[in-house]
């Protein structure tokens, strides 16, 4: 084993890890007011907006209709007018950012539509706003879907900063391209590829974990 | 108590636009047990949602309490509802909060102070016998309990009103009963005034002072529920009626032959 190799993955695997952390937290922070937005606008929704609702479909649809490592490239002047450049892990938050957002809103919004409209009624009658409703009913009715779907986006933008990592984004993909591809390093390219697949099955584990436990406080028999 | 007057609804759809209430006028009194039947898709429910605005009619005036419901603004709309409670029939509680917290949810809507809540949630799920089940999820409740949280959540505001959209529907004959019951006694202790729909005769023979009669979105038939069994005018009342007519007939076939049962 050559002595570079820790330093190499070590350093591949912080910077993943910071990617994929604040890209998660960002596409989450949009995705979350997106997908409350169409749930809340649809036709026949809390709050009925059908033009804002139709405008906000048709751009996620646009953005979902790219693939990737193209719309990162489009993304390259917004990565440079925020963080001043277009390279390495904290240019690729950008992206991803935006890449995974609508991804994520969708799945956000599929899992608060689980909602039987019964207990949005009851809300409703008993004189709810709908920002009650949202916050109160809604999202925590929702809760173990929501955590399921968002531990699958997650790994969406896990698998995404490896896809961002052969542009120069950094991270493991960065790693197994450069190193084990281009270099013919089949060390680094074996080790890159059991850590992503460790990774994965961390993110899975803890949101099932997560999304158990919510379930099984629900609906336990003592 | 309530007044509807000339309320019309119709839902629209691809093909145009389908009628479900039509020109409906009704005088439901302070107090009351009212109760409205009809076969299913006579738009029972769609008036009993109209009420609180659940469903928006097209025309016509309804008054609840002095209040033109119709007229109201959101904000009055919702400030009024907190003063209509409603219970459904797939009870509609929140899967997320436990009895108490369900209760309670109608008064932090509210916006009523910690204490006072308690004080007030206690007191319901006393009433609805459920005080050992405060911290329980609905999960594991029966039906016939989730149904008594509901009505301790449509209560613990003091509504003026309770709506019962087919409240029993989903429950076993001995649990409808109990139900029933419970709606007598609250009836008498709060001079709650109650309007439900129902598809059962039971129910409507068990607790309903007065009714009415919905065939195809139009009130056939109103009056004391005696009058309705004794003297049933619409085709509906008829046919609902008929099968107690049939037995009676049989009996006095068996009786005049001398059988015993």
């Amino acid at each position: 084993m050559n002595d570079d190799l820790i330093d190499l993955l070590w350093k591949g695997l912080l910077e993943t890890l910071y990617m994929v952390f604040w890209s998660s937290l960002f596409a989450l922070v949009m995705g979350i007011i997106l997908g409350v937005t169409l749930v809340v606008t649809e036709k026949g929704g809390i709050y009925p907006a059908p033009a804002v609702n139709k405008a906000i479909g048709t751009i996620i649809n646009g953005v979902r209709s790219l693939p990737l490592i193209i719309l990162i490239v489009l993304l390259l002047p917004l990565s440079r007018l925020i963080v001043g450049t277009t390279l390495g892990p904290t240019a690729a938050i950008v992206s991803l950012s935006i890449g995974a957002a609508p991804f994520l809103s969708r799945i956000i919004e599929n899992s608060l539509k689980e909602v039987s409209a019964g207990k949005i009624e009851a809300a409703i009658s008993v004189g709810a706003t709908p920002f009650t409703i949202i916050f109160r009913v809604l999202i925590p009715e929702a809760l173990p879907a929501l955590v399921r779907g968002i531990t699958i986006g997650i790994i969406g933008i896990m698998e995404f900063s490896a896809v961002a990592g052969a542009i120069g984004a950094g991270g493991l993909g960065s790693l197994a391209i450069r190193f084990g591809y281009q270099r013919f390093r089949e060390d680094v390219l074996i080790s890159t590829v059991i850590l992503i697949i460790l990774l994965v099955q961390i993110f899975q584990w803890s949101g099932d974990s997560i999304a158990k436990s919510i379930v099984k406080k629900r609906y336990k028999f003592e | 108590m309530i007044h509807i007057q000339h309320l019309n609804k119709s839902y629209k759809t691809a093909a145009g636009s389908i009628p479900v209430l039509q020109d409906i006028n009704l005088h439901i009194s302070k107090g009351d047990i009212f109760g409205i039947i009809g076969f299913s898709g006579a738009g029972k429910s769609t008036l009993i949602r109209c009420l609180n605005r659940l469903e928006e009619p097209d025309s016509g005036t309804i008054r609840i309490a002095g209040k033109v419901i119709t007229e109201l603004e959101e904000k009055e709309l919702r400030q009024a509802r907190q003063k209509i409670g409603m219970i459904f029939q797939q009870f509609n509680l929140l899967d997320a909060k436990t009895v108490y917290q369900n209760v309670a949810f109608p008064l932090e809507v509210a916006g009523y102070r910690k204490a006072f809540i308690r004080e007030q949630v206690r007191a319901m799920l006393d009433l609805v016998q459920l005080s050992d089940k405060e911290d329980v999820y609905p999960f594991q409740l029966s039906g016939g309990q989730k149904q008594r949280v509901g009505i301790a959540r449509a209560l613990v505001n003091q509504p003026d009103l309770l709506l019962s959209d087919e409240a029993t529907s989903a429950l076993d004959p001995q649990t409808t009963y109990s139900i029933l019951e419970l709606l007598k006694e609250i009836n008498r202790q709060l001079k709650l005034t109650i309007v439900l729909i129902t598809h059962e005769l039971d129910v409507l023979q068990h607790v309903c002072n007065n009714m009415a009669v919905l065939e195809k979105g139009r009130i056939v038939e109103t009056g004391s529920v005696d009058k309705f069994f004794l003297y049933p005018q619409s085709d509906t009342a008829k046919r609902f009626v008929h099968i107690i007519d049939h037995y009676r007939e049989k009996r006095n076939v068996w009786e005049g032959a001398g059988a015993g049962i």
